[in-house]
């Protein structure tokens, strides 16, 4: 970090061609948009470069004749101007051929739409819901539901160093996984304010939005992770919630399937016992990272006149019945959200107890998973 | 000032100080007031955006946080749009539309005082909200609900506040530009005989009466959903988060041209003046404009391709968009048949009509892309779009504006500018403006969305290009505002013609124009 900023420092030429060059190992200068891995994607790809094409055509075309006019039609060069200021048959070709240039766009165009408009008989359904700032995925056939969060490796490199985390920004804590070659839809809708789900290979862009279930399809030819980015403008950390796709094969994806289920009894079990304050204080920071730490940031402390501190409020030193309230019901007309259908049981004792003891909110308090079971 | 009173001794006489520009119902006056309030807004808008390339300079968070950054990202567009252009072209049109058509003034000149004189204070409020508790607005200049309504901090009133007073602003002027060309012509310029700037600006007029209302309307209703219980865009409350889009687009999508039919209208002036040859096609350029602002009402869906529409509405949408490319091809290809065999030089207000011609043909170039819907998947909300429209409206609205500025600085200074300074000065704009936007494009289609304070790895080579074309670009602006004011303390003085190839009513009076001009209306035959 110091080294890059010294190089910022001596600005120039030569610092930019450092810089570029300390980055060469991750050098990438996209230029174009990606093929993809699904049929979508490929046509979405054929179009853009088709009217791409048609736009260098005919700036060729235009660009020629304003240059060449530049170059022989200067009164430096001696010319002369001519007197014509209208012409009705150029009028009407330069009128004409470009509607008829639209006409040839527009035919491909609207069959592509068509196809990928047409959501019918998938294999697999996937509700997506997104929140601030992070996605729900619930597969709808399968009784398996989780939230996907930016990863922390990437949240703690923010303001430390990015160029040391693989996928900086495009890691989450819970990939959803699909298998390959099936029809897969996925149902997009939001809880608060309006997302998009977007993954560039697969060619899926959708508006998440409060009070709307909107859809749309894939087929993946490819084993492989995609990742995408939530592309609609959706508060503080907008650039935060991203999307992490692992599509495997049809056995692969069964075991995940199990696998799941697995972790669901084992998760079920574990709120029964006891937990020791240093487990619900080690689980309560991962939690608090996570799902609190966006607004409240990692010292507690929030950010003034927008989000409240959590270190020395009374909520958090104080009045624990308040203090579950909020976590689990969210407060109306702000940001804070229901997290009692977010977060298990022992998530959201880990939390609290975290809460209550760490930043100097030294209570001592313990809360354990049973009693937030009661609560509910 | 002696030139000028020798040319009309008794019309001179007008208030000293503070007073003359407090209560001035002058159009020339007015005018000035306008352009020297945009560059402000300008500089100020300039400032923001230097701050998001410098945070964009590479990955991770280091000059504020997230939220700062958004409010800048929404000021930006804010100030930009209603601070810096449009009272631009409604200064350009103060100072021009009254000599061109041969008027003596504007047509309601007290409501023009006024209009002039609620600007400064809505900039004011609006620039305001970044010092309240909470932050300024922080969603977007597009505000879609509900992230503007229930999730806004408490500084949205005073913005949507700040947001009706611009409107008042831009109506009353638009009222005023419409009542003068249509009431106050010279004997003998018939609406056919009119220049072209100031058909563009009556259509543009029109443009304005018709959707500012429409703003008004959805930010009431903003005002409503936060303090007064009701659900117009809360899904909630039964109501619809996309019919805020809907309004706001029906506007939005006219105010894009409300920004670009002016600028045509400006380099319809210049082309023909340098290439010493008449506007080609003036018939259809005047229809092509019109054609241009009636389509502009009934595309607004494009901007909403991927809000879920049903796929009907996709392709009617679809269709009417890729539409505009027709009249807007006829337009360059007529600037293009008035340079060709033409006498051209290439004067400093040229440089920058050529500048707009070759680059506002590119951001059209990308237009059409985006309005082909199925494409626009992949495209809506990254940097291709912001690419696009920063190829419209700077170096489309901006650079029009900027060559009108050097076209008539001339009548309004009596100096001539310093030729050598204003092409550097072009040069350098040209050339960082393109280092600045030109990757942008490859960062959209890599997959960058737009809004992001943060970026993923890959992303990092062509916004360290982006950024230093950013603070390139952003420094010109302070060579250009050197040039004006050495232009206005002194300089070559300038003939009444000015340029060789100009034609019109305003090259007819004295350089620097008089305080009053055609009292006596002239004859246009």
């Amino acid at each position: 970090m110091s080294t890059t900023k010294t190089k910022h420092a001596s600005s120039g030429l030569v610092a930019l061609v450092t810089l570029l060059a300390s980055h060469s190992a991750l050098a990438e200068w996209g230029l174009n948009m990606t093929q993809g891995v699904t049929s979508i994607s490929r046509q979405l790809y054929g179009l853009h470069m088709l009217v791409l094409w048609i736009c260098v055509i005919i700036g060729i075309g235009v660009f020629g004749a304003i240059f060449y006019s530049i170059y022989h039609h200067r009164k430096s060069r001696g010319a002369k101007a001519a007197e014509f200021h209208e012409s009705t048959t150029v009028e009407v070709i330069w009128t004409v051929v470009p509607f008829l240039i639209l006409v040839g766009v527009a035919i491909p165009a609207t069959k592509t739409l068509l196809y990928l408009e047409d959501t019918r008989d998938a294999d697999i359904n996937i509700k997506v819901t997104g929140y601030q700032w992070k996605w729900k995925y619930d597969y709808l056939d399968e009784d398996i539901s989780f939230f996907s969060n930016l990863a922390p490796t990437s949240r703690e490199a923010i303001s430390a160093d990015p160029t040391k985390v693989e996928n900086y920004l495009l890691e989450v804590d819970n990939p959803i996984v699909v298998p390959v070659n099936k029809k897969v839809r996925f149902l997009i809708t939001a809880d608060d304010v309006i997302h998009a789900w977007w993954i560039p290979e697969f060619g899926v862009k959708q508006d998440a939005i409060p009070g709307f279930i909107n859809d749309a399809w894939a087929v993946i030819e490819e084993p492989g992770v995609y990742r995408g980015q939530c592309a609609e403008l959706c508060g503080k950390d907008h650039g935060y919630m991203p999307i992490v796709v692992e599509a495997k094969s049809e056995t692969d994806y069964l075991a995940w399937v199990a696998e799941q289920k697995a972790t669901a009894a084992a998760d079920a079990e574990a709120a029964g016992k006891t937990w020791s304050m240093d487990e619900l204080m080690a689980k309560g920071e991962t939690v608090y990272i996570t799902s609190c730490a966006a607004c409240h940031q990692a010292n507690g402390e929030g950010l003034t006149g927008v989000f409240p501190a959590i270190k020395g409020s009374p909520i958090a030193t104080e009045d624990l019945p308040a203090h579950l309230d909020i976590i689990l019901n969210g407060k109306a007309g702000t940001s804070m959200q229901a997290f009692g259908a977010q977060l298990t049981d022992t998530e959201i004792a880990a939390v609290i107890t975290y809460q209550r003891n760490a930043w100097g909110n030294n209570t001592g308090e313990m809360v354990q998973p049973t009693e937030i079971k009661a609560a509910r | 000032m002696s030139e000028a009173t020798a040319n009309g001794a008794h019309h001179e006489e007008h208030a000293r100080g503070i007073s003359r520009w407090l209560f001035t119902t002058n159009h020339k006056d007015i005018g000035t007031l306008y352009l020297w309030f945009s560059f402000v807004m300008l500089l100020i808008g300039g400032a923001m955006a230097m701050y998001i390339r410098a945070e964009l300079w590479e990955p991770g968070i280091q000059l504020s946080d997230p939220n700062f950054f958004n409010q800048m990202t929404t000021l930006h567009g804010l100030i930009m749009v209603f601070g810096a252009v449009m009272p631009a072209f409604v200064g350009l049109a103060n100072w021009q539309v009254p000599m061109m058509i041969g008027a003596p003034d504007m047509a309601l000149p007290r409501m023009n005082n006024w209009s002039f004189w609620i600007l400064p204070f809505a900039g004011l409020l609006l620039v305001s909200t970044i010092f309240m508790e909470g932050g300024g607005p922080n969603f977007g200049w597009t505000m879609h609900a509900p992230l503007s309504t229930t999730y806004a901090p408490p500084s949205t009133d005073f913005f949507i506040f700040a947001v009706h007073l611009l409107g008042l602003s831009s109506i009353m002027g638009s009222i005023n530009i419409i009542a003068t060309i249509l009431n106050m012509r010279a004997p003998g310029m018939t609406l056919m005989k009119m220049p072209m700037f100031v058909w563009s600006w009556l259509i543009t007029a029109f443009l304005l009466i018709a959707v500012m209302p429409v703003l008004a309307g959805a930010v009431t209703m903003m005002l409503t959903d936060r303090n007064f219980g009701t659900s117009f865009f809360d899904a909630a409350g039964g109501g619809d988060p996309l019919l805020f889009q809907h309004v706001f687009w029906f506007f939005g999508h006219p105010e894009v041209y409300i920004m670009i039919l002016p600028a045509f209208g400006v380099i319809s002036q210049i082309i023909p003046t340098f290439a010493r040859k008449p506007l080609f096609g003036y018939s259809s350029m005047v229809y092509a404009t019109a054609s241009i602002a009636f389509l502009s009402f009934i595309v607004w869906a494009h901007h909403m391709y991927t809000t879920g529409m049903p796929v009907s509405g996709e392709l009617y949408f679809m269709y009417a968009t890729v539409m505009i490319a027709v009249p807007t091809g006829v337009k360059v290809f007529n600037w293009v048949a008035t340079m060709w065999k033409g006498s051209m030089t290439f004067e400093t207000p040229m440089l920058w009509a050529l500048g707009f011609l070759v680059l506002f043909t590119i951001g059209g170039f990308t237009g059409l892309m985006l309005g082909v819907a199925p494409a626009d998947f992949q495209y809506h909300d990254t940097y291709f779009v912001v690419a696009h429209f920063h190829y419209v409206l700077v170096s489309g609205a901006l650079f029009a504006i900027i060559a009108g500025v050097f076209y008539w600085l001339p009548k309004w200074t009596g100096n001539m500018y310093d030729e050598k300074l204003a092409k550097i000065h072009f040069w350098w704009a040209m050339i960082s403006f393109n280092v600045l936007f030109f990757p942008q494009h490859f960062l959209g289609l890599a997959g960058m969305p737009r809004r992001i304070p943060d970026y993923a790895l890959q992303f990092t080579e062509w916004n360290v290009i982006s950024s230093i074309g950013g603070f390139a670009f952003g420094a010109s602006w302070l060579l250009f505002l050197y040039i004006i004011i050495k232009t206005i303390r002194g300089g070559e003085k300038a003939t009444d013609e000015v340029w060789e190839g100009a034609d019109g009513l305003e090259w007819t009076v004295p350089s620097p124009a008089p305080y009053h001009t055609f009292n006596t209306a002239p004859e246009v035959k």
